[in-house]
């Protein structure tokens, strides 16, 4: 037998690397690798899907033209009619006269090049043109918001401080985040889900908020509210202030935000500091509004409006907000990390609670064990010798399949434990084939060595076509399956061809060690 | 040890007829009972929903349950017992979909605190919103036609080792499903097609190992279904899953069944089919016994020991394994034996 030479080389060989592979998830100081990873669903912690509404973000942008628009036809003196942001994300609007018309035309070609026009009607003395964003543009303005948010939603968790995070993008708009270990999921959906823009707006001080709230606000102001808790009484307030829409500051100038403790009422508050250019229109907005308040607004609720009581130099300012130490710490952690450039939806959640992971991986141990033990107890009894040697395989198996999981670093979850049971119950079978085969060889008085030869090559073609269904189900579902589902056909691969390898070629050489070796006269199978 | 004695000779083919009786009551059962329950059942996974589980410290009535949370206006529809009793635990199901708002895990702590006056603890929270529950169904119902979809071109070229035929059906299957696709009709019609393509094809080019194994497989997934649908199991992604392992595992059987049965034809190409089927089912039974036993054997102690999240996946894998077994002897063999009668010849 020339081939049992190189045969137990590798056989060995795989062994020792498995036990390399395992040993760190077992003792985790004894080796320097990684340990198996588990799933969520074993750790606990949370798998949320978000999905960006990319809608608003182009929204926004076109808004934002719009503002520009007007800007600028002010500043060139250009008179026009009508300027407004119609439905469709469209902008439409007419200029009154012939001179500001060329003007206005020449505004267009200077400044608004990317801007498509949908449509002109000219009639002598005015122009009525409806505009929006090309295709490409809004696709590129859609596909920046999704990369933008992941990217501000990374900066958040990892500023919030998860241990192995998952982000990822998936598919054209949904975010996937997977935070292993996590107790405080509610304060961590928050997090992850605020918008957090921060504008600074000027209050509207020509009209009584109340008169506001009965009618209709003046055009180009809102009411927006600010919510007081009070913490002796528990209860909660909401003040109305009429703000005015037009943002003067946004927070996409800041550079840092910080927790600290006012030293005269105890309570934290969060500064925040402007780079030079927000820095620089800061001082213009409070120089020339000084002895008017100006509202703080957070995702379109006020934070607090200060009366401005002097020109600010210098970029730096405060929000205040009677918060809880926690709320301003992760106030500032969404300041600093920035803002979503659109608003998210969550999608998909599914939180595990930790006590419930470890539950899941002692019921999971504990049926694998059984299972196992009755496997092993069975071969034992019905095949006696040969039944030692399948066992060998089994626990090799399942060895086989662990250093697997911790060298692909593959994650193991529930349906995977279950997955590797269901290998120990299936690894047998091709057991069963050879040894039957063999029984029945042995039957027609063959000699132990020619029935076991003929026992597995015999059963081998068998073995490996029966496999490979399993293997094609347990590959379309690796493909398809998300999350615990793909734990189980990553067990279920590995399992699969852990078996081939223990079936066919570990047996093999014990049955020949003991047959040729050994000399051994009789089969105890 | 020997359960079954060498020489066994046990009557398989001629208990044919109540065998195909036995799976025709089945199947029928099946789909009867998925009319009336409007077809399968679909766990939060799949329609949508949010499904929380909670324990409590000292036993608590279902009915306090339901009232604590009738405060959260959560369109509660269903309460029940999930895993053992006396664990007092409780899965809540919910049709909506909008409770990932700010503070709900605790605001439901709290509610079924006062409502039951027993400490109360969130286990697992999971909302699936109503489109990513229709990707995920749209996901796993692919998933299931890819499987069926590779195993019948494995099979085809597979069993008489005809790999160019199974090129053939492999071109064939795809064109339809393409031609099908440009139409965008739904995934359950297409797989109903493909199958439909599959067998006629298989009848078309004269394989009948292949046609015997899928027949064999469609049995044993519409049972499968059947079953879960007649005990009002829920179909999660695990479930899918398990169905797809039935799959390999049913196709595992008759694969091993068919291989004995070509190689007694070849050894004993003068008796009759009948003599030979029945042979080589026999030769195989204690594998086939044995190899069911210990899958058996393990899924049980999964079933009986693995918790209430694992437990509808372990039941669907034991009627998987049981309904397997029996169609690989009962279902898949005889349907050579009826290919011969219907006047194809024996090749």
């Amino acid at each position: 037998m020339k081939n049992l030479s190189w045969k137990p080389v590798v056989v060995i060989g795989v062994i020792i690397a498995s036990v390399i592979y395992v040993l760190p998830s077992i003792k985790p100081e004894l080796w320097p690798h990684k340990k198996i990873n588990l799933g969520l669903d074993l750790q606990g912690g949370m798998h949320l899907v978000l999905e960006v509404d990319t809608i608003k973000a182009v929204e926004s942008t076109v808004e934002r033209i719009t503002h520009e628009l007007r800007d600028f036809l002010k500043k060139e003196h250009i008179r026009y009619a009508d300027l407004n942001r119609m439905e469709g994300n469209r902008i439409a609007v007419t200029i009154a006269d012939r001179t500001n018309m060329e003007k206005f035309e020449a505004l267009l070609d200077k400044e608004f090049r990317d801007i498509r026009i949908l449509s002109r009607s000219a009639d002598g003395e005015s122009l009525a043109l409806v505009m929006d964003l090309p295709e490409g543009e809004t696709e590129r303005i859609q596909k920046m918001a999704a990369e933008q948010a992941l990217e501000t939603i990374r900066n958040r968790i990892d500023q919030f401080g998860v241990s192995e995070p998952d982000i990822r993008r998936q598919g054209e708009k949904r975010i996937l985040i997977q935070l292993p270990g996590i107790r405080d999921t509610e304060r961590a959906k928050e997090l992850i889900g605020k918008t957090a823009l921060l504008e600074f707006k000027l209050v509207d001080e020509t009209q009584d908020v109340d008169a506001a709230l009965k009618g209709t606000p003046p055009p180009g102001s809102e009411v927006l509210y600010e919510t007081k808790g009070d913490p002796a009484t528990g209860r909660v307030s909401r003040i109305p202030y009429l703000i005015k829409k037009r943002s003067l500051l946004t927070g996409a100038y800041l550079t840092d935000a910080r927790v600290q403790i006012d030293s005269q009422y105890n309570e934290p508050y969060v500064s925040i500091k402007f780079d030079k250019k927000g820095a620089r229109i800061f001082e213009k907005i409070t120089e020339e509004n000084v002895k008017k308040r100006l509202a703080i607004v957070l995702d379109n609720k006020v934070y607090s409006a200060p009366v401005i009581q002097e020109k600010i130099a210098g970029g730096e300012a405060r929000i205040t907000g009677n918060f809880m130490i926690e709320e301003a710490r992760d106030l500032a952690i969404v300041l600093r990390a920035g803002a979503l450039p659109a608003p998210v939806d969550i999608l998909e959640e599914r939180t595990v609670g930790p006590s419930l992971g470890t539950d899941s991986i002692k019921k999971g141990l504990l049926s694998m064990c059984m299972g196992g033990i009755l496997v092993v107890l069975f071969m034992v009894v019905y095949y006696r010798g040969a039944g030692l040697i399948a066992d060998a395989a089994l626990i090799l198996n399942i060895l086989l399949i662990a250093a697997g999981l911790a060298g692909f670093q593959a994650t193991l979850t529930l349906p995977g434990i279950a997955g590797i049971i269901l290998t120990i119950g299936m690894a047998v079978d091709a057991n069963v084939l050879i040894f039957e085969r063999i029984r029945e060889e042995a039957a027609f008085g063959k000699t132990p060595r020619a029935a076991v030869e003929a026992g597995y090559a015999r059963a081998t073609l068998t073995i490996l076509d029966a496999n490979v269904t399993t293997l094609i189900a347990a590959l379309v579902l690796f493909q398809f399956g998300t999350g615990p589902v793909k734990g189980f056909a990553v067990t279920l691969c590995l399992g699969v061809i852990a078996s081939l390898f223990t079936a066919l070629i570990v047996t093999r050489i014990i049955f020949d060690y003991l047959l040729i070796h050994r000399k051994m006269k009789t089969l105890s199978i | 040890m020997q359960f079954i004695k060498p020489g066994i000779n046990l009557d398989f083919v001629g208990k044919r007829k109540i065998a195909f009786t036995i799976s025709l009551a089945m199947i029928l059962a099946s789909m009867v009972s998925l009319v009336i329950h409007r077809g399968p059942k679909y766990g939060i996974d799949f329609s949508g929903g949010t499904l929380i589980q909670v324990k409590f410290a000292n036993p608590v009535r279902i009915a306090d349950i339901k009232s604590g949370l009738s405060r959260l206006n959560i369109g509660i529809s269903s309460v029940q017992h999930f895993g053992e009793a006396e664990e007092n635990e409780f899965l809540v199901r919910t049709d909506q979909s909008e409770t990932a708002a700010e503070g709900f895990a605790g605001q439901v702590e709290k509610e079924l605190k006062a409502a039951t006056g027993s400490d109360t603890e969130v286990r697992r929270i999971e909302m699936v919103g109503p489109q990513v529950g229709k990707d995920l169904r749209e996901k796993a119902l692919l998933a299931m036609f890819y499987v069926l979809l590779f195993i019948s071109i494995y099979i085809s070229g597979r069993f008489e080792f005809k790999w160019a035929l199974s090129g053939v059906m492999a071109g064939a299957l795809m064109a339809a499903v393409y031609f099908l696709s440009l139409f965008h009709v739904g995934i359950p019609f297409l797989i109903v097609v493909a199958l439909v393509v599959t067998i006629f094809l298989f009848w078309f080019l004269n394989l009948k190992y292949a046609m015997g194994a899928i027949v064999a497989l469609i049995h044993d997934v519409i049972i499968t279904v059947g079953v879960f649908s007649v005990f009002g199991k829920e179909f999660t992604l695990p479930i899918i899953a398990a169905l797809l392992t039935i799959i390999g595992y049913s196709l595992n059987d008759t694969i091993i069944v068919f291989d004995r049965i070509r190689e007694n034809l070849r050894k004993n190409y003068k008796r009759p089919l009948e003599v030979n089927i029945n042979r080589s089912i026999n030769e195989t039974l204690s594998r086939t016994i044995l190899t069911s036993g210990t899958t058996l054997i393990v899924v049980i102690a999964l079933f009986v020991l693995g918790g209430g999240i694992i437990h509808d996946f372990a039941f669907a894998m034991i009627v998987g394994v049981v309904i397997g077994t029996y169609s690989s002897i009962y279902v898949a063999s005889p349907i050579l034996i009826a290919w011969q009668r219907s006047g194809r010849k024996n090749r």
